[in-house]
């Protein structure tokens, strides 16, 4: 029983890298109607800005969970303004096609100047140890990746949900010409929110330098993943996304214990049941699917 | 005006007579039969930019242009030939793409020779191909053990290292250093599968008992391993054996020591590790680590001079596998130049049975019964970050393990050179 908790509460450390980077998808496709190819390699760039400012700068991992984050929010704005938004009116496809070149062009600038070779990045100072969580030990820094992510997730619910500007990006989402015909300006919240959804992807990069090898095809190998995640906890559903990530992680940590082999395999099984079964996803609503 | 015309075509007669027989003593032979197509042509395929392209990759093809360059430079006017050229092509670690760079390199690049090729799959691949065009293939990066077994083949030879001694080396003085007891963990492909195998024979030939195992995908995709590292205390191993390479490996050690498995008790043991991998880490995430290591640059003073050469061609400490990549380039020309010719079968002639000292083979031999290149390797240990005196000085070398105990002796051989 102790065995069976461990492995579920390891399955929500990892869940909350697939929480983070679904959180910050489902805003932007809300948003934008963009599906962002490019969110994989915003995760990288956030765990190499942490390398880069710690070999370089010499600042620690504390400060680098700030300033990385608003760095690359504040690209994602510009990205937003100068080529994302060009395209919004077209088919999704050309904009899904732009994040996908901009995937590659990320992946290899960094592999220029870095190699492919993974790059070495320490624990920060304060969390080496481990935690008594009563019915067994666990990591200190795996602790400190669910608390915060958990954290993140609510203030992110809470800036949406009670605070008018949360209430004008959900307008905006669910009904862009009605929020539009209210007299509000929608499009000055564009930028801002995939800016935010970018930010977001950095943050989780930033959180996996200590735990993961840090390369440029780091985020690459998930964002598949996480598309996964997405789609079962509904497009666009900010809800479904942290919470299919969580739920995702605990499945794919269990499936490693007690059918290795199937781990991965299982997420996309499930994709395809809640597909056939609830096709806005388990946390969709139906008019947000379309 | 005749008179004089006369001597000069008669010289001209003697010197084209001699030039056509060979050239006399001292002559380079620039034409006729001896070099094919007038150059020896040395073709490198390996992965240029993906996973395994920090430990051979680009800096490869650097060490056997710095092996043309010495060639060139010590046999001067006396070289076989002048004119070597150097060709590379990225297989990406696939099969199929290597099978078919390897043709291209040999019909239409004219290659006499290709080097290196990571990954066993596409190692065979190639090796395939050698034999059908009757061309010579050194093996250097990939590690299978049927390069010099059931796929062995005349023109195939393999360096460096394989699956074999990598289990023997650190398989059995792991287990024979009393670490009984251990639990391995894999990625679910054929090298993985080939290691696990390898190394479960060396453990328990040694007295040790493999207590628990664990494979994980392969490639995996999420870059976690902490399910596979949260069953091994229960079955109380000694030691955690794990066959991960380059990226994966890097991940599974980061959260080996999260889970402080050496604090309940398990230690850690590396099946193929390469320097590149140490630099990734960081020393301290390794230290006390010990793996079985083909050549190391900060061995001795004859290791380093190569090294210091390296360094200022690529900026960094070479690899063993760059190393082997000079080595191999060098003496395949040393055969060239020794039998005159380029001709395949007259440079397999040359090799077969020759014992080699250089910089990377140290007592090395060439067997003629499987083509293998056995030479002295190394058992390391890394060390601690307070012992590192500068970049890439990670390691300490613990044992020398002699050349005829690190392979797989010829007795056990399951190569058939005749048939191949």
């Amino acid at each position: 029983m102790t065995d069976l908790l461990q492995h579920a509460f390891n399955g929500l450390v990892n869940g909350s890298f697939y929480a983070l980077l679904a959180l910050g998808l489902a805003v932007i496709f809300g948003m934008l109607g963009v599906v962002n190819f490019a969110h994989g390699a915003f995760y990288m760039l956030g765990a190499f800005g942490a390398f880069i400012l710690l070999n370089e700068a010499g600042v620690n991992f504390w400060l680098a969970l700030v300033i990385v984050p608003v760095v690359l929010g504040l690209f994602g704005m510009g990205l937003e303004r100068l080529l994302v938004r060009r395209l919004v009116a077209l088919d999704p496809l050309y904009n899904f096609l732009l994040t996908f070149g901009l995937t590659l062009i990320f992946q290899d600038l960094l592999r220029m100047k870095y190699g492919s070779q993974p790059q070495p990045y320490p624990q920060p100072a304060g969390l080496r140890g481990t935690v008594d969580l009563g019915l067994f030990d666990f990591p200190a820094y795996q602790v400190f990746v669910l608390v915060f992510s958990v954290l993140v997730s609510l203030g992110a619910w809470l800036l949406l949900a009670r605070t008018r500007v949360g209430m004008i990006i959900r307008a905006a989402t669910e009904r862009p010409e009605l929020t539009r015909a209210l007299g509000i300006d929608v499009g000055r919240w564009v930028s801002p929110v995939f800016g935010f959804g970018i930010a977001l992807a950095a943050l989780s990069g930033v959180l996996a330098a200590p735990m993961r090898a840090v390369s440029p095809l780091m985020g690459a190998d998930l964002i598949i993943l996480v598309f996964a995640v997405v789609v079962i906890g509904g497009l666009g559903s900010i809800f479904g996304s942290v919470a299919a990530g969580f739920l995702i992680g605990m499945l794919q940590a269990l499936g490693n214990v007690y059918v290795p082999g199937l781990a991965t395999t299982s997420v996309f099984i499930l994709m395809a049941v809640v597909l056939l079964w609830r096709p806005a996803g388990l946390f969709g609503r139906e008019e947000t699917a379309v | 005006m005749r008179r004089n015309l006369i001597p000069a075509i008669s010289t001209l007669a003697v010197v084209s007579l001699l030039a056509a027989c060979g050239g006399g003593a001292g002559g380079p032979s620039s034409g006729g039969g001896k070099i094919s197509d007038d150059k020896i042509v040395l073709g490198v395929i390996n992965d240029q930019t993906g996973i395994y392209s920090a430990l051979s990759g680009p800096n490869a093809v650097e060490a056997v242009k710095m092996a043309v360059e010495d060639f060139k430079a010590k046999h001067a006017d006396d070289a076989v030939s002048k004119n070597i050229e150097v060709v590379v092509a990225d297989h990406q670690n696939k099969p199929e793409v290597a099978n078919t760079k390897a043709q291209e390199m040999y019909d239409r690049q004219k290659a006499d020779i290709i080097l290196d090729v990571p990954t066993s799959s596409a190692a065979l691949a190639v090796a395939s191909q050698a034999l059908a065009k009757k061309k010579l293939y050194f093996n250097i990066t990939a590690a299978t053990t049927a390069l010099t077994g059931d796929k062995c083949n005349k023109y195939t030879f393999h360096y460096a290292y394989d699956t074999y001694m990598l289990a023997n080396g650190t398989g059995t003085t792991v287990t024979e250093a009393g670490a009984k007891n251990w639990y391995i963990v894999y990625p679910d492909y054929a090298f993985g599968q080939d290691m696990e195998k390898s190394f479960t024979k060396a453990i328990e030939t040694s007295g040790g008992k493999v207590v628990g195992k664990k494979s994980s995908e392969f490639p995996n995709t999420s870059g976690d391993f902490s399910s596979q590292l949260l069953q091994a205390p229960a079955a109380h191993p000694d030691v955690l054996g794990t066959m991960h390479a380059g990226g994966e490996l890097v991940n599974l050690v980061k959260q080996y020591n999260q889970f402080k498995l050496k604090d309940k008790g398990v230690g850690l043991s590396v099946g193929l590790m390469f320097i590149t991998d140490i630099h990734s880490l960081g020393p301290d995430a390794l230290a006390g680590t010990r793996f079985t290591d083909a050549w190391y640059w900060n061995f001795d003073q004859q290791n380093r001079d190569w090294a210091d050469k390296f360094k200022e061609k690529t900026g960094s400490r070479p690899s063993f596998a760059h190393a082997g990549n000079y080595s191999a380039a060098m003496n395949y020309l040393e055969a060239v130049q020794a039998a005159g010719t380029d001709e395949s079968d007259a440079v397999v002639k040359n090799l077969e049975g020759k014992e080699i000292n250089d910089f990377f083979l140290r007592n090395g031999k060439i067997r003629a019964e499987d083509h293998r290149v056995i030479h002295d390797v190394y058992l390391a240990e890394v060390k601690p970050k307070s012992d590192v005196k500068e970049d890439y000085d990670y390691e300490k070398i613990v044992t020398t393990i002699p050349a005829d105990k690190a392979f797989k002796p010829v007795s056990e051989s399951t190569c058939k050179m005749g048939q191949g």
